[in-house]
């Protein structure tokens, strides 16, 4: 009779390899090297840290009119206080700036309708795609329903920052998709048209493509045929950051292997159908980091558009600092908006990475 | 041979072919991989295609649903010629399932999803309707229970069983397969090989790449030989095995089977 092979119980793992001693041990403390490096960012810590609390906080003015008024010796928040309204709204009008904020909590519900479970996701991806900017560019600009007529050049501040990375983001994100696949294309002048243009726009700074869009395309353009600088500046961006998007996109379609394209062929689906359904989303979730850097950095390089005379969050703050009332606070205003990229560029990071896990499906999810 | 394999080798003789190979040629670069392919399946034909790597077998398979180009002669699937009309290369490939050596399941959708996709955007079938004949050949490849679960949270011979049963959702004509074991572990190797069985003894028309001999032996109705891109040898399996006709054939045999 055959002996009965009976697999072995697993058993738990040593204790001194779980738990907290343990983490500290192996992340902290698990080499010579390791060890001094611990203690060296504690010290680093230490130098650094309690001043920087005393700076902004401690010794911090909160309250006040002018400069004269911070006499603590830390940070003059007071300016910050005073000006914040203009590094939100930029010259919007005050009485209106509420539609902004309306706009604004509209999209957050929108987006956060998401988490019930009764509603209907397609519907909900149409309104917002469809439905919200209409709603929104309305808001913003006013000209109907009695609201007053807001000029574009009137916008500015974080409002324009948001507004012009959300919608550089938005749209520069299905045409990068686009000539990323182009590139790839089998057809020669489709391939042509998309290779000129990715080239020809990374080989220009942004700052050339938005002065083009600001100053000299009006040149061009015959009399009486002008279009609202925002919106040039606004193209401009876009067709900037989706080449560097269609080049991200294209190393992910380069890294799905040859058998999901010859698996999806032999199945007799169109070339679309192959994309959008099996190559698009693989490709596009394996290239999610760099996807997101683009964001962020597009997001960042909008503050490039102080050049052609538009103020943004930064150049809002930029402003504030000649006020001669408020001479000398440089350091808190560039703490600020430093505060504030890192918020939002941070934000989109997190997102990012809770995004690919949510997307993780080569492991075993229990 | 059994009776019922007699019958369906003189139904075979009556029908016209579903394959045509004439005079096909292809090159990669200046290489000449597929030299004068002359050769005919018939309707519920099963061709096992072995070979030495490099002898041209999968790119000869590849060409029947245009996974490859060839450059000279025709091929005729169905009765339609495979040229750069795109229409008609969809209209056969919608006809034609292929199993891969690697198994090629997309990973980022279920098993299920798998199987309905294509039901569901060429053939345009209800979801609802695509879900219970994906679950039907779940079953019949033994693996219903893990239609939730992705790819990669399966072993490679579930993975390629659930790769023949995503090619039978199509309902195809004709089912290609080209090395679909190869990569299999050997235990795994039977419980894919047990479901190709059974797909022959329906009658499907297959012609598979393999080096299993065995499977080649019990349901194949001819065996073909290819070296240096042209067919050596194609005889019905038990001509093949006992009595080679090409000395290159019988080298091949007797390096396959003596080990």
């Amino acid at each position: 009779m055959a002996i009965i092979f009976k697999p072995s119980p697993s058993l738990p793992p040593p204790v001194a390899s779980v738990g907290a001693v343990a983490w500290v041990r192996q992340n902290l403390f698990s080499s010579p090297l390791n060890i001094f490096l611990t203690l060296f960012s504690l010290y680093l810590m230490y130098l650094l840290i309690p001043p920087i609390i005393e700076w902004g906080f401690i010794n911090a003015t909160w309250e006040g009119t002018s400069k004269a008024a911070c006499t603590g010796g830390g940070a003059c928040w007071a300016f910050i206080v005073v000006y914040f309204d203009q590094f939100m709204y930029g010259l919007y009008p005050e009485a209106e700036t509420w539609r902004i904020n309306l706009a604004v909590i509209l999209l957050i519900v929108m987006v956060g309708a998401f988490a019930i479970k009764t509603i209907n996701k397609l519907h909900l991806s149409l309104a917002i795609i469809f439905a919200y900017p209409v709603v929104a560019y309305f808001l913003f600009a006013g000209g109907i329903f009695g609201l007053e007529v807001v000029e574009t050049s009137l916008w500015g501040g974080l409002f324009l920052t948001v507004l012009l990375g959300v919608i550089g983001i938005v749209a520069s994100f299905p045409l990068g998709v686009v000539l990323a696949l182009g590139r790839r294309s089998d057809m020669p002048i489709a391939r042509s048209v998309c290779v000129v243009f990715i080239e020809t726009i990374r080989a220009v700074p942004l700052i050339t493509i938005l002065f083009m869009a600001s100053v000299m395309i009006p040149l061009f353009l015959p009399e009486g045929l002008n279009f609202n600088k925002l919106l040039r500046v606004l193209i401009g961006i876009t067709l900037f950051s989706a080449a560097y998007m269609a080049e991200v996109v294209r190393g992910g379609l380069q890294a799905i292997p040859k058998g999901q394209y010859e698996a999806a062929d032999a199945m007799g689906l169109t070339y679309w159908q192959s994309m959008v359904l099996v190559i698009l989303p693989q490709a596009l979730k394996l290239v999610i980091p760099g996807i997101v850097n683009s964001f962020i950095a597009l997001f960042k390089d909008t503050t490039l558009v102080y050049i052609v005379g538009m103020f943004d969050f930064l150049g809002r703050i930029q402003a504030a600092n000649h006020d001669a009332n408020w001479l000398g606070t440089t350091v808190e205003g560039y703490a600020f908006a430093g505060f504030v990229y890192w918020a939002i560029c941070f934000g989109m990071s997190r997102y990012s990475m809770a995004l690919e896990r949510k997307l993780e499906t080569g492991h075993k999810r229990n | 041979m059994t009776d019922t394999n007699m019958a369906r080798a003189q139904l075979a003789q009556g029908e016209e072919a579903i394959i045509e190979f004439n005079d096909v040629n292809k090159w990669y670069g200046d290489f000449h991989v597929l030299k004068n392919i002359n050769f005919s399946i018939k309707k519920g034909e099963r061709i096992v295609v072995c070979g030495p790597s490099g002898s041209g077998k999968s790119t000869m398979i590849r060409c029947i649903n245009r996974l490859e180009e060839h450059q000279k002669g025709s091929i005729l699937v169905d009765g339609v010629e495979m040229n750069n009309n795109l229409k008609n290369i969809e209209a056969i490939r919608k006809d034609v399932g292929m199993v891969f050596q690697h198994f090629n399941l997309f990973p980022h959708l279920t098993i299920l999803e798998n199987l309905t996709l294509a039901p569901i955007w060429v053939r345009k079938t209800p979801k609802k309707e695509a879900e219970e004949m994906a679950m039907h050949y779940l079953e019949r490849v033994k693996i219903a229970n893990q239609a939730l679960k992705f790819p990669g949270q399966l072993s490679g011979g579930q993975q390629q069983r659930v790769a023949i049963a995503r090619g039978l959702c199509m309902q195809p004509r004709i089912m290609l397969f080209d090395e679909p074991t190869s990569a299999l572990d050997p235990e795994m190797i039977k419980e894919v090989l047990d479901v190709m069985v059974q797909l022959a003894e329906e009658g499907m028309t297959m012609v598979c790449v393999t080096h299993e001999m065995g499977f080649a032996k019990t349901v194949a109705d001819r065996v073909v030989f290819m070296d240096a891109g042209e067919i050596v040898e194609a005889n019905e399996p038990h001509e093949f095995f006992d009595n080679p006709q090409h000395d290159r054939t019988q080298m091949f045999l007797s390096q396959i089977l003596n080990h």
